[in-house]
């Protein structure tokens, strides 16, 4: 089927319009919602088989010729992103079903999770840079509304500064582009590799490549510019903060790889050298923050902020092991983002507090859930058989390929750091004595368990099974590192 | 001493038609002069604007028994549904067609399939313009 790679943006988008409808009837919102991401899941991981086996796929909408209209590209790191975001969303709306809340759920609740899928699907799957901007949009609008939906005082003030920098970020993302369309004349992603080739990027190009670097920089949270993200992040509810954990930084990294291994490769000294410096600051900073805070939600957010650093790291060393090791870090990274948020959300809603100080010994009383939040926390910091452990090993190799030695061993020390961090919210919540009281024993968790559980079991499978993903993620550098690919994919007609 | 809005509301009635019918014309001129989806459904909210000016909120609400989020669904449903129409013919979405009718009221009329797609957009533009001046205006 010719619209195969459109299917994990449209389907959710559909079910979305349907669930307008009837607002009221929270058990019907909930089944359509999960049966929609089934069947996107579903068509995500089709569309993998489909480029696994016949290449990259591309559409360009209304027939045009590829140039001239919207052309939609699936390569492989596409598809991998889109499935992963999938599978995410779907273990999210499912410990929502037991945490949200019905006020939340009466008001579009679901549409807006979904909505925010389509965004995210689609700026992950478009091959039109003014087309990527509309779906930065549509997955920014999405979040405007879930970051506010219930309107507490903490979500209205954060949500003000959330508007206010993604406003001006995505206004200095149209001036980019305008400065680019203004240099090269088109904004189809491929014809800009051509012509951004053709004039072999002078310094007006670089001065483009790096306002792009500030743009998804805002958006990725990288050093000097994720000043929004702890507080705006801490403020909605925890399966909100999960999928904005777990998807929309990623999809700022993903832009920044995609714009930096496509269009502005011919002046590396300037361009990459500085996103290299940026990435182990953003480390740097990061493991700061992670180290800093007493509260379990401050802890996780500064370890997105760590994440995005190593996946930039990698994908700044621009050769074979480094990207690889980029492309598996980064899913690796999605899905135990989304684990570790949906376990810490179950301790807070068990001991009602998220200050670590005022936790301690629920491992007497909930003992599976301390040793799935072990293990998911052994898996972010990359202990061997666990997810976390390929891609860091392959970025570390990559960067000491690349001559990086300080920079590979800042990012080496900084999974020390991780660890540390993690565990300390393992040691304060889970040993010593404890100090529930009465009322909050009783509180019942085994429909959270579920997903977040099913979550660290994918995460593990996903570390073990690092043989059989390794093809995947090298169809994925491979198309990073050999822009020709990508750009004979969209233009052979 | 009450306030009278007579003179108001006497135009506002005769005013509202001419803007609507305006809002429809510009509406359909959207593919060979300027105007479209957008614009018509601007003009056409600007339309309900002057009513909700002239009379109250709950008698336009009367007078417009829509509930305008429903309104805004199924302007997307339209939009999705003449994209989806591409996955019946396996043709890129959003590829467009169109062909020349012989309608009774019309005679010989080309239509192009673009119209069911600014037809959603109308929808939708007036749906959720109309929503937001009424959640502003009113209490809920």
């Amino acid at each position: 089927m010719i619209n195969l790679l459109l299917l994990p943006i449209i389907l959710p988008f559909f079910f979305a319009v349907i669930l307008l409808f009837f607002k009221e009837k929270i058990v019907a919102q909930r089944i359509i919602t999960f049966v929609s991401l089934i069947i996107s899941l579903i068509a995500s991981i089709i569309l993998m088989a489909t480029i696994k086996s016949d290449g990259i796929q591309t559409v360009t909408l209304g027939s045009w010729p590829a140039p001239f209209g919207i052309t939609m590209v699936s390569d492989m790191l596409s598809a991998l992103l889109v499935t992963t975001s999938i599978v995410i969303t779907l273990f999210v709306v499912w410990y929502s079903f037991s945490s949200i809340g019905n006020e939340r759920e009466r008001f579009y609740y679901y549409p807006a999770v979904l909505f925010m899928l389509t965004g995210v699907n689609g700026a992950f799957t478009t091959g039109d840079i003014f087309n990527m901007f509309v779906f930065f949009e549509v997955l920014l609008m999405a979040s405007y509304v879930l970051i506010v939906l219930g309107g507490e005082k903490k979500q209205l003030r954060e949500s003000i500064k959330y508007i206010l920098v993604n406003v001006i970020s995505s206004a200095l993302f149209v001036i980019t582009i305008a400065l680019l369309y203004s240099v090269i004349g088109t904004v189809n992603m491929a014809d800009i590799a051509v012509k951004v080739a053709e004039v072999g990027q002078p310094g007006i190009i670089t001065v483009i490549a790096i306002l792009f670097l500030l743009v998804f920089g805002i958006k990725g949270a990288i050093f000097p510019l994720y000043f929004w993200l702890p507080g705006s992040y801490a403020a909605p509810p925890m399966p909100v903060l999960a999928l904005f954990g777990a998807l929309l930084t990623k999809v700022g990294v993903y832009a920044i790889t995609r714009t930096y291994t496509l269009f502005f490769i011919h002046n590396t000294a300037v361009t990459h050298e500085l996103l290299l410096i940026l990435s182990i600051f953003t480390i740097i900073a990061g493991c700061i923050g992670a180290l800093a805070y007493f509260d379990l939600k401050h802890i996780m957010i500064y370890n997105i902020v760590i994440a995005v650093g190593v996946i930039l790291f990698g994908v700044a060393q621009m050769n074979d092991n480094g990207m690889t090791g980029a492309m598996y870090y980064l899913m690796h990274d999605m899905i135990i983002k989304g684990a570790l948020f949906l376990l810490i959300g179950i301790i807070i809603a068990i001991t009602g507090t998220s200050n670590l100080r005022k936790m301690g010994g629920l491992m007497k009383t909930h003992a599976p859930l301390g040793w799935m939040y072990l293990v998911a926390a052994f898996g972010l910091a990359g202990i061997p058989p666990l997810s976390g452990f390929a891609g860091k090993l392959l970025i570390a190799k990559g960067a000491f390929e690349a001559g990086h030695a300080w920079g590979s061993i800042i990012m080496l020390a900084s999974s020390l750091i991780v660890l540390l961090s993690v565990i300390r919210i393992f040691i304060y919540a889970f040993w010593g004595e404890p100090k529930l009281d009465e009322a909050n024993q009783s509180v019942s968790y085994r429909n959270l368990m579920t997903p977040a559980v099913l979550l660290v079991i994918l995460s593990v499978a996903y570390g073990v099974g690092t043989e059989w993903l390794i093809p995947y993620m090298t169809d994925a550098s491979d198309v990073l590192l050999n822009p020709s690919m990508y750009v004979d994919a969209v233009l052979k007609e | 001493m009450k306030a009278n809005d007579v003179i108001l509301q006497t135009a506002t009635k005769v005013v509202f038609f001419i803007i609507f019918l305006f809002s429809i014309h510009i509406f359909f001129a959207g593919h060979f002069a300027p105007g479209g989806g957008f614009v018509g459904g601007l003009l056409t909210t600007a339309a309900i604007v002057l009513l909700l000016l002239a009379f109250d909120l709950k008698t336009v609400q009367q007078a417009l028994p829509f509930n305008f989020m429903i309104v805004v669904a199924i302007g997307l449903l339209l939009a999705i549904g003449m994209g989806a129409g591409s996955f019946v013919f396996n043709v890129p979405f959003l590829t467009h067609a169109f062909g020349d009718f012989y309608l009774p009221l019309f005679g010989e009329t080309s239509l192009h399939t673009a119209m069911i797609f600014d037809a959603g957009v109308y929808l939708v533009v007036v749906g959720s313009t109309i929503t937001m001046i009424q959640s502003i205006g009113g209490e809920s």
